[in-house]
């Protein structure tokens, strides 16, 4: 193995197969998908695979993954609040399970539980209007008091001595952890094989609409005609809207996250504090991987700061004090497009050929797999499926909100 | 951490404040004709402009007032901070 690799290193890594090609830029393509992430990938995949639509090009600015979906605290879960969410997630979470299968490669899916702790009576109420709307909907969610949560984590502080004690939690099985970069790349991956065109570093600079609709991409590298264009571009959605003059209800904000330095495996489940605003878990490495809420302001700027971090620590060691000489090794920061409800906003707008798959906010991850199968199938059948239409564009204009914002993050 | 210059206190650590959104122009107004469609959506409707926009702040922290800032929402540059007006 290892003079295969010297013999490969000392031929510039010539004969290693590609997983994905560069396949030269064609002047038209049937769909034009804008963004290379989970979403924007998984929509390529299911429209190859389950609708036989390969005339598609996805146009990633930068490199595959390079967005949200390289940088989120790879959380996969279901335990919404909302029945329209929950039963959105809830196929996403079961998509998930099946899709090293599906991909041929291995994306890690370690379905290790997740615990969503309450420190008060109104949480506590909260999480059991969520065990009940997401058991109504067949998933796996119930209310746990500290009896059974120190048998699920056994290194949390459960006793009176946290400003804010766990009163209880709501367990779900079901949630875990994923290797996120593994999701794009077996997405990518596969879409390849099916003929989809994957353009890394080409960005688009204008889309042009005549009669109100889509008949063209402008991008860096040329022009391409087509009359169906697919808006996956999260943090950056508002700009590509911009381009045909549509206005989207979405406010644009970093998230950051960090990781620590390895350290023995002593965490078995996800915890997610919304009280103290943090989401933990361990890796497979070792490493603790956390998050807490988005920058408190409008920003396209990715860079991380002392708050967040000092902010961050603060909570998690109110519930593991032990963890308090454990170094943080790296902190980053990813866009994330934020909606009113805390809800995406999916399918078709007033401007003909223009769709969306935005307003993914800090719950886009999760959902890659559930949106890559709908919105093909809108694209195929030119119809909304009935699972994403509560989360129209025009519920903006009729105030049908979808409010998931206690369930979906950890903000104020 | 980034500064922001409160027009009563002075240059300020930015954790003292809270941001109040951006600053909408051209909103529809009832008098003149506006859907109730129209004016309900406009509260969700946004600009998030990547450059400079004009934005409420409060200074929760501190004094308590709030004022206008103009900030690059990607290399934080704050051109200037001042207090509402009435327009003439």
């Amino acid at each position: 193995m290892s003079i295969k690799l010297i013999k490969q290193a000392l031929n510039g890594h010539q004969s290693l197969i590609p997983m994905w090609r560069q396949q030269p830029m064609r002047d038209s393509y049937d769909i034009v998908i804008i963004g290379g992430g989970v979403h924007g990938l998984a929509t390529a995949h299911y429209l190859a695979k389950n609708h036989g639509i390969t005339n598609v090009a996805v146009l990633e600015k930068n490199y595959i993954g390079s967005g949200g979906s390289g940088r989120n605290t790879t959380i996969i879960r279901s335990n919404y609040l909302t029945p329209e969410g929950v039963l959105f997630y809830d196929e996403s979470v079961k998509l998930y399970e099946n899709l090293a299968h599906e991909l041929d490669f291995n994306v890690m899916f370690s379905q290790r539980g997740h615990l969503t702790l309450a420190h008060n009576d109104s949480s506590l109420r909260t999480m059991r209007w969520r065990a009940e709307v997401n058991q109504l909907q067949g998933v796996d969610s119930r209310v746990v008091y500290p009896d059974e949560i120190k048998k699920l984590a056994p290194f949390m502080d459960l006793t009176d001595h946290p400003r804010y004690p766990v009163m209880g939690a709501l367990y779900h099985p079901p949630g875990g952890i994923i290797r996120h970069d593994a999701v794009v790349w077996g997405y990518a991956r596969d879409a390849d094989k099916r003929g989809v065109h994957i353009h890394q570093k080409t960005e688009v600079t204008g889309i042009t609409v005549q009669d109100n609709r889509v008949t063209g991409v402008q991008t860096n590298r040329g022009t391409i005609r087509t009359s169906t264009v697919l808006n996956a571009t999260a943090g950056w959605s508002g700009l590509i809207a911009d381009m045909v003059g549509l206005q989207l209800p979405i406010e644009t904000r970093p998230l950051q996250a960090c990781v620590t330095e390895p350290l023995k495996p002593f965490l078995d489940v996800v915890v997610v504090s919304g009280t103290l605003h943090f989401y933990l878990s361990q890796s497979d490495r070792g490493e603790l991987v956390m998050g807490a809420e988005v920058d408190p302001f409008t920003s396209y700027s990715m860079d991380s700061t002392l708050e967040f971090v000092e902010g961050l620590a603060g909570h998690v060691l109110e519930l593991f004090p032990s963890l308090a000489k454990v170094r943080i090794l790296r902190q980053w920061a990813g866009l994330c497009d934020m909606t009113p409800d805390y809800s995406p906003i999916m399918g078709f707008t007033p401007v003909e050929g223009f769709l969306l798959d935005v307003g993914w906010g800090t719950y886009g991850f999760k959902a890659g797999p559930v949106s890559g199968k709908r919105m093909a199938e809108l694209i195929a059948t030119s119809r909304t499926p009935e699972l994403i239409a509560p989360f129209s564009y025009d519920r903006f204009y009729t105030g049908k909100l979808v409010g998931e914002k206690g369930a979906a993050s950890v903000g104020h | 951490m980034l500064i922001l210059t409160c027009p009563n206190c002075g240059e300020r650590n930015i954790t003292e404040f809270r941001f109040g959104g951006e600053i909408k122009r051209n909103s529809p107004k009832p008098e003149d004709g506006a859907s109730d469609a129209l004016l309900l959506a406009n509260l969700y409707l946004k600009e998030n402009r990547l450059g400079v926009q004009k934005e409420w702040w409060y200074h929760r922290a501190g004094c308590g007032i709030w004022f206008i800032a103009e900030r690059h929402t990607k290399t934080q540059v704050v051109e200037q901070t001042y207090l509402w007006e009435p327009q003439p």
